[in-house]
Order: structure tokens, then sequence, then C-alpha cells
């Protein structure tokens, strides 16, 4: 056999995964993005727990559009980590394992989150 | 391959990140409930949102599991992605300063 030309680089945009792959990306991407998102969650708990002009100042913040806008992006990857991450646990005590009961709780999963990010962009900005 | 030093640590971190999975999969929740329903609030209230010592007791082992999960989940990631010895330390490094000072920044909000 024919050894391959190594590294082998694959092109990206020409890779179709399935629902299941999405799933597994989007958990470790929202993983990242919710671990990145902490340290400022962190902050603005504390500033608006320091005095009156701190609160006042995350309350003015957390009204601004754009501000609005970043937390529904979190709320929304925060859901699906918390789905996918459910779905995950029933996986590894041997639950809907096979390729159809896999697929549809990979659907399940990207309803489930798409579902609480409308109903908290309906809370945030309706 | 992993060197047979690191190979039998794997099973604990897995275990943590599960445990914790489930802590935070009903805490969290259970927080953001509390904390929704009171609003809207003015400064006072939400000052008394986090009087309870339970609610901060709760909150501070939140954010220590919640650290420990997102730990494993870096480490994991990193592990994966990141192959050259020194940056993955420097990476992991900035992982467990930046959850410490989260970790350390939550006590301070809550116990000031």
């Amino acid at each position: 056999m024919k050894p391959i030309a190594r590294p082998v680089y694959l092109n990206l945009l020409r890779i179709h995964l399935p629902i299941t792959g999405w799933v597994s990306i989007l958990h470790r991407v929202s993983g990242a993005l919710l671990f990145a998102a902490l340290p400022f969650g962190v902050w603005a708990l504390s500033v608006s727990l320091s005095d009156e002009a701190g609160f006042r100042r995350m309350a003015a913040t957390f009204a601004h559009p754009l501000a609005r806008l970043i937390v529904l992006f979190l709320i929304g990857a925060f859901a699906h980590h918390v789905f996918a991450g459910l779905r995950h646990l029933a996986l590894d005590v041997h639950r809907g394992v096979d390729l159809k009961h896999a697929r549809q709780s990979s659907l399940a999963v990207m309803l489930a989150a798409g579902l609480v990010t409308l109903i908290a962009a309906w809370g945030m900005f309706a | 391959m992993k060197s047979a030093a690191g190979a039998h640590t794997g099973t604990g971190t897995w275990l943590v990140q599960r445990a914790t999975a489930l802590v935070l999969a009903v805490a969290l929740p259970g927080l953001i409930i509390h904390f929704l329903t009171a609003l809207p609030v003015d400064f006072s209230g939400w000052q008394m949102l986090f009087a309870p010592l339970w609610v901060r007791v709760l909150l501070l082992l939140t954010m220590t599991a919640l650290a420990l999960h997102a730990w494993v989940g870096m480490r994991d990631i990193f592990m994966d992605y990141v192959h050259p010895v020194g940056l993955r330390l420097a990476l992991y490094l900035t992982v467990i300063v930046t959850l410490a000072s989260c970790e350390v920044a939550m006590l301070m909000a809550l116990w000031k």
C-alpha cells in the first residue's frame, strides 16, 4: 500500500458533518465560549454588588441592545451546552447509543436549545 | 500514545467532569430562576437577594463546581488540538489562573 503524503490537509468547507457531529462540536465551542465569558460575568456581578453607582453602571450596560444581544448569544450557548451535556450523560450510561436514537436526540438538543433562545429573546427584547 | 505515568488519571477527571455536570445542571437553572423571578430590583433589593447565607454558600459551591468542570473541559480541548508541550502548559496555566481568579473574585464579591 502506498503511504499517504502527510500532513493531510482537509478542506473543512467540504466536510459535511452529520447532525450528531454538529451537536458534538458545538458542545465544545459553546463550552469554550462560556469559559471565556465567565470572568466578565463574575466581574459584572462583583461591580453590581459593590455599591449603588456600580449597580447603576451595570444596569445601564445590560440595558444596551448590544449587551443584550451578547447575553442572548451566551444564553443560546449555555442552553445548547446543557442539553448536549445531558445527552452525553445519557450516552455514558448507554442510553440512545444506536444511530437512530443518537440522531433523534441530536435533533432534540438543537430544537430545545433553539426554543430556550427564542423564549429568552422574547423576554429580553419584547 | 499516553505515557504510563498519566495513563491512570483519565477516569478521575472523567468522573469530576460528570459529577460537576450533574451539580451544575441542577444548580445553575435553579439559581437563574431564583434571581430572574425577583427582577426588576433596585440596588438594595439586589443586595437583599444575596443576603441569605444559603444563597451565598450555594453560589460559591456552584462557582467551585463550575471551575472544576471548566478546567477539565478546557484541558480536554487543549489536549486534542494544541500539541506543542510548552504552549499547552502555558494555556493550562492561563485557564487555572483565570478560574482561580474567578473563584476568589466571587468569594470577595459575596463576603466583603
